[in-house]
């Protein structure tokens, strides 16, 4: 996998989008935190409050030498890493000409789409390879499941992630002893080596 | 002044005394040295701000953006932290405890500062002892909040400066800054934060920290005792300190003009031949999208916005031919530059309303060369996407007892908290809200108006209703539960004094006690829910007077709400389960019939706090005849797949709601 590295005056921005609940906030961080340890400026803009009883979450990590605004520009990002079809495709107008998708293929139906209000596009995952057919799509949910835990996919995207950014394993495990409680570090340890080493895996 | 070794021991910087989820600096490796680097929000910022400022003292009431400020402000040693009832309780105990002699600040959301607004205009007046600073967090975009006001104007009005963070580290300097201005110029400082500040992550470089000091009590009541005669001595003094402020403002190092990288011109549109020079002039986040959409033209940036820096200001716009303000919300900034003879652009192109982003800032200056991206098409609009709103979690208590209000076609006056989200469909269950507390004191006003209009009129409706008799009342219950077809059932039973306040726990002691004492004092017919969960849940699960723990994790007392209601003279005090709903409905029905005041008290912990009430339901599907009664209750672990209706396990948190309401008894548990 080809490391993307920001240029001179270049700011790189990954969007991270999902459902509350599934740790978005918490990937949003974890990315945050590892590349300020490799060095770059990096902002983070993240929503709490209403946004975590069951709405959509949205969150962005902006680095290179000199980050301005927290929030990404549309046609912006390299990467949308998203917990769910739907919230992908919420997110897609923040992706760049080149960006891709790191998706897990799962769904989770929203209220007005539950009570027959509001209808899921049936085609969501087909509309995502159209967008961007380089797009990475796991079922992330399994992947994790796999490793311990279900709630552990959003570490499992982050694992696929990190093949792109130049940061070491080194770093990226030492931000997650930081950040995730001892109890379950182990099982997203390994939820993030099968995102790094998804396509051995198939 | 003095010093205090022992409380200074503790204070060195260490990053997880401000943050658990900061990661270990020393740990880095890279191009530059990161010994120092810490990837904060605004909020972690202000707090080690705070920390590094030597403050010892800090209160709040939680309202999301402004919450983390002081729990991360809590977590270090030897400092005091607590939650207050409300804003007003928190800027009154900061200010005591700053003429007690140690630094203290309180932080709140925007509305908060409303709550507090009584303390705030008169602090001035008073001035301080040791630095205090107020922390208002504003919501532009409204992502949790009921209006988006710009409290800039708080600070004008009440004559108190005020500094705008941009970024995480500015939230820092500004925090530390703010308590030197503080006890310099003897008087409160407001720091205005944004969600954008106070949510985003950036990094800060702490400086050294400063030992607390520690001022000697002194008395003075002339200055702190705010009599007639002593409030007109006093406000000339806040006028002279303004003056003086103003002459600091425009020293004031982050109040700087950025030249660019050259004189930037753009072509006027009209002749095409013109070339005209640009000045932006913008404050707080919105610096940084003009930074991001217009990176080498030359910018103002207001960082201590009052008093402003008008010498400077006037200087900087007297050397440009096109003044571009970008500001959040209000023009306030604009009518300043106005004020100074300019005729700057502002709110013409920028949006009043709703949250700025790079991309607006880029859009609203069309003739500037800008940066902008290339998206991806679409193979769909992006607004034709389904919503996902916020919803009551599966398992929540209010969802039973709000279902009970809703059915028995109550008035709802509601408030703030998770359960104002019962107002979306298929609830439906609130009437109005508009701030903490005021579900009590309208339900007050509204059931009031509905008595004398009533009693004006000589044949009034309401005295055919059905209503108080027990018989009757039984067979309704009855109806209800069997979902008898031609039957009266109770929920078409309007009852005879349909006014009902709602309001959560933690919202009842912010602001609901003093309206429960007037609907008792003023004997209107109102029935006051309460919805006891035993926290603050909307924020994040905040301790409250009724926990019986403190910020600090202490044990300590906790208020009996029922005693405390039959104390403020609410004879009529019910406790209901929200899980049982043939309780809540005959409970509710009885209450809302009485020609009197009373409350029920709807007791469950918080379904996120405590374990699952009892195993998952499903749906015997030879009974089930795809009625969709049981979808009315808008829980999440329902849902309807094509014809079929089912429950999903993983998502039902087994409080049984669904069962209740089933007609069809095809709702059972996994328990039997």
């Amino acid at each position: 996998m080809e490391k993307i590295y920001p240029e001179d005056n270049e700011v790189l921005s990954v969007v991270l989008s999902g459902v509350g609940g599934q740790g978005t906030v918490l990937a949003t961080n974890i990315l945050g935190q590892a590349l300020l340890l490799e060095g770059f400026d990096v902002k983070t803009s993240e929503v709490h409050g209403m946004a975590q009883r069951g709405g959509s979450v949205m969150s962005a990590v902006r680095f290179g030498s000199r980050v301005r605004s927290p929030l990404v520009p549309y046609g912006n990002a390299q990467f949308i890493v998203a917990t769910e079809m739907l919230e992908a495709l919420r997110a897609a107008p923040y992706l760049s000409r080149e960006g891709i998708f790191i998706m897990s293929k799962s769904r989770i139906d929203p209220l007005p789409v539950l009570q027959g209000r509001a209808s899921y596009p049936e085609n969501a995952l087909e509309m995502i390879k159209q967008i961007a057919p380089e797009s990475i799509i796991l079922d992330a949910e399994s992947i994790a499941e796999n490793a311990g835990s279900r709630r552990a996919a959003n570490v499992v995207l982050l694992g696929t992630l990190s093949l792109f950014l130049s940061v070491s394993e080194e770093t990226w495990f030492k931000v997650l002893k930081s950040l995730i409680p001892a109890r379950v570090l182990e099982i997203n340890r390994r939820a993030f080596l099968a995102g790094r080493t998804w396509k051995e895996a198939r | 002044m003095v010093m205090c070794a022992n409380i200074f021991r503790g204070f060195e910087i260490r990053p997880e005394m401000v943050a658990r989820t900061v990661c270990d600096r020393k740990a880095g490796v890279g191009k530059v040295n990161m010994d120092d680097r810490l990837l904060l929000t605004g909020n972690e910022a202000v707090a080690l701000g705070a920390l590094h400022a030597g403050a010892l003292f800090a209160s709040a009431y939680p309202g999301t953006p402004s919450t983390e400020i002081i729990e991360n402000f809590a977590r270090n040693e030897g400092v005091y932290a607590e939650w207050a009832p409300n804003e007003k309780v928190a800027l009154e105990a900061a200010i005591g405890a700053s003429l007690g002699g140690v630094r203290a600040f309180a932080a709140m959301k925007h509305v908060g500062l409303n709550v507090a607004a009584d303390p705030w205009f008169t602090l001035p007046y008073i001035g301080v002892s040791a630095g205090l600073l107020v922390v208002s967090a504003d919501d532009p975009g409204m992502h949790s909040s009921q209006n988006e006001q710009d409290n800039r104007y708080y600070a004008k009005a009440a004559r108190v400066p005020m500094l705008e963070p941009s970024d995480s580290q500015e939230a820092y300097d500004l925090t530390r800054e703010g308590f030197r201005i503080s006890e310099r110029f003897d008087t409160p400082v407001l720091l205005r934060l944004t969600t954008r500040v106070c949510h985003s992550r950036s990094v800060v470089v702490p400086s050294p920290p400063e030992p607390p000091r520690l001022i000697d009590y002194e008395k003075d009541e002339k200055k702190r005792v705010m009599i007639p005669g002593h409030a007109r001595l006093r406000h000339p003094v806040v006028l002279e300190r303004l003056s003086a402020l103003a002459e600091y403002s425009e020293s004031f190092g982050l109040n700087m003009l950025e030249e660019g990288q050259n004189r930037h011109e753009f072509t006027d549109g009209a002749g095409g031949e013109r070339q005209k020079s640009v000045l932006f002039i913008t404050s707080g986040v919105a610096y940084q999208y003009v930074k991001e959409a217009f990176p080498s033209f030359p910018v103002l940036k207001i960082t201590m916005s009052f008093p402003l820096p008008r010498k400077r200001i006037k200087e900087a716009c007297s050397r440009y031919e096109n003044l571009f303000v970008v500001e959040e919300l209000e023009p306030y900034l604009e009518e300043e530059i106005r004020a100074l003879g300019f005729s700057p652009v502002g709110k013409v192109r920028i949006p009043r309303t709703g949250e700025l982003n790079p991309d607006i800032v880029r859009a609203a200056f069309p003739e500037l060369e800008g940066k902008s991206d290339e998206k991806r098409d679409l193979p769909f609009a992006s607004d034709g996407l389904p919503g996902r709103p916020p919803i009551l979690c599966a398992g929540c208590p209010h969802r039973g007892i709000m279902y009970a209000l809703a059915r028995l076609k109550a008035i709802i006056s509601g408030d703030i908290g998770c359960y104002t989200l019962s107002v979306l469909p298929p609830l439906s269950a609130h009437d109005c809200q508009v701030c903490m507390g005021a579900s009590i004191t309208m339900a007050h006003g509204l059931s009031k108006a509905l008595d004398i209009k009533s009693s004006l009129k000589a044949h009034s409706e309401s005295a055919s209703a059905a209503g108080g008799d027990d018989e009757n009342l039984e067979r309704l219950v009855d109806a209800e539960r069997e979902g008898a077809k031609g039957k009266r059932s109770l929920s078409s039973e309007r009852p005879r004094y349909p006014v009902v306040a709602a309001i959560g726990d933690s919202t009842f002691f912010h602001m609901g006690v003093t309206g429960l004492m007037e609907i008792a004092y003023n004997r209107s017919n109102c029935t006051v829910v309460i919805l006891d969960n035993r926290t603050t849940a909307m924020t994040g699960f905040q301790d409250h007077p009724g926990t019986g723990r403190t910020l600090m994790g202490k044990d300590t007392v906790s208020v009996d709400v029922e005693m405390l209601c039959k104390a403020l003279g609410i004879e009529h005090v019910k406790v209901v389960d929200p899980y049982d709903l043939e309780e809540c409905m005959r409970v509710l029905y009885e209450e809302m019939n009485r020609p009197e005041p009373s409350v029920v008290i709807s007791k469950r912990p918080c379904v996120l706090r405590e374990k699952s009430p009892g195993r998952p339901y499903y749906i015997l599907k030879e009974n089930c005849n795809s009625c969709g009664l049981c979808m009315r209750i808008g829980c999440p672990a329902v849902v309807r797949r094509g014809e079929d209706i089912l429950i999903v396990e993983e998502q039902c948190a087994g409080c049984g709601l669904c069962a209740s309401i089933c007609r069809n008894d095809a709702i059972r548990s996994l328990d039997i």
